[in-house]
């Protein structure tokens, strides 16, 4: 693979602290996508945390986080789960050809009822 | 009074009632909502890493005019909201993330000097929840309504300082000074499914229905929202429940709807 993915960049612009991590699971019980994913927030911190990413950039499960900051909130550890997946999260898209959305994508997804706001977040989120 | 209002995109098409019925009622409650002139989309989700810088320019520079005015700056959607506050607090507190900024800003420096007032916060604040029942002709009685705030109005908590993240009671303060009954349940400030939606419908469908049931099976028959992704969301879950903006019932309270309807 002639992709490099760096740790120490990922933790670097999360602004978050993975060795705070007292490996509690709080983050994991209560994000709203846990069933979606196949890692789970705290699963996210550990790995990050071994720098053992391998498994974590090939997962789809870095696009089912919402953002919804459920975790950050309620970590007792103040380590912020939702930053580090995001930091990992644009590791890979910012990568050249790793868009997980792109504009040719967007027409079979309309209906008359989405808001403008759906699209934009959605790129803003899986798309560099 | 003046202030410095910043719609976003969303308001400008499939929300343009939360809009409307916004602008309608501040009016009537002595507030001027100016609109920022050339706004452009805040991007709909604040990026939390430190490197994204372009992508907060659209906020920064909303804040910027709200600050050359010198304004303060109200939002109405609560993703809106949650960007530009956010990217406030990364020029107040990140001076490497800020000096970056400033490098496209030219002349224009900024150095994170507007306040931001989401419009519930403006009610509560600047109005007052005292002043708005004063001014209610259509009180609505003996509705049961269950506030459902998402997560971009209260987290994180640290930077939105809205209210308490996780007992709210902004928004249950608002239903009781249109003369409305608050009805509390757990969901309501668990996520709707967000932008999730979009690629995986299903997956948005379940979250929604769950804080649905929940607003249900405690009472509600109505549910009001300030996020128009929110709304979606919810009204694609399949519960049987009506959902509106909280500004329609603050407009439909103040006796203002019926300006509307022709
Ligand atoms: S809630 Fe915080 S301390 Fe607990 S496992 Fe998650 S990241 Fe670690
Ligand atoms: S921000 Fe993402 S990881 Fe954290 S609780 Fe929400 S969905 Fe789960």
């Amino acid at each position: 693979m002639t992709n490099k993915y760096s740790v120490e960049e990922i933790i670097k612009r999360s602004g978050a602290n993975p060795l705070k991590c007292m490996k509690c699971g709080k983050c994991s019980a209560t994000c709203p996508a846990y069933d979606e994913m196949e890692y789970h927030p705290h699963q996210f911190v550990s790995m990050i945390a071994d720098g053992d990413i391998e498994a974590l950039v090939k997962s789809d499960s870095i696009y089912r986080c919402l953002s919804c900051f459920a975790c950050v909130e309620r970590c007792p550890r103040g380590v912020e789960p939702a930053k580090l997946i995001e930091a990992l999260k644009l590791e890979v898209i910012r990568k050249k050809g790793q868009n997980y959305l792109t504009p040719n994508d967007i027409p079979n997804m309309l209906n008359e009822d989405l808001p403008q706001q759906a699209i934009v977040s959605a790129f803003r989120k899986y798309t560099k | 009074m003046k202030m410095s209002y910043f719609p976003g995109c969303t308001l400008k098409n499939k929300a343009t009632d939360l809009d409307v019925y916004a602008r309608l009622s501040a009016e009537a409650l002595d507030i001027m909502l100016e609109e920022i002139e050339n706004w452009q989309c805040c991007g709909g989700m604040f990026t939390s890493s430190n490197d994204e810088v372009a992508t907060k320019l659209s906020s920064v520079r909303v804040l910027n005019s709200a600050f050359k005015k010198g304004q303060d700056l109200v939002t109405v959607c609560s993703a809106c909201h949650n960007v530009v506050k956010q990217t406030n607090n990364a020029m107040q507190t990140d001076s490497e993330f800020a000096s970056k900024v400033n490098n496209y800003m030219g002349e224009d420096k900024y150095e994170g000097q507007t306040k931001i007032y989401h419009y519930l916060e403006m009610l509560r604040d600047v109005v007052g929840f005292e002043k708005i029942k004063e001014k209610v002709v259509n009180p609505l009685k003996g509705k049961k309504i269950g506030a459902y705030y998402g997560c971009l109005l209260l987290r994180p908590s640290k930077v939105m300082a809205m209210d308490n993240p996780e007992n709210p009671t902004i928004l249950e303060d608002f239903i009781r000074a249109i003369g409305a009954e608050p009805v509390i349940y757990a969901q309501r400030n668990e996520c709707c499914g967000g932008y999730v939606t979009l690629e995986s419908p299903n997956s948005a469908k379940k979250q929604s229905n769950r804080v649905l049931e929940n607003a249900k099976a405690n009472g509600a028959e109505l549910i009001i929202t300030a996020c128009p992704l929110c709304l979606y969301n919810l009204k694609k879950s399949g519960a049987n429940i009506p959902v509106v903006y909280f500004t329609e019932l603050l407009a439909e309270a103040l006796g203002l709807k019926e300006q509307t309807n022709d």
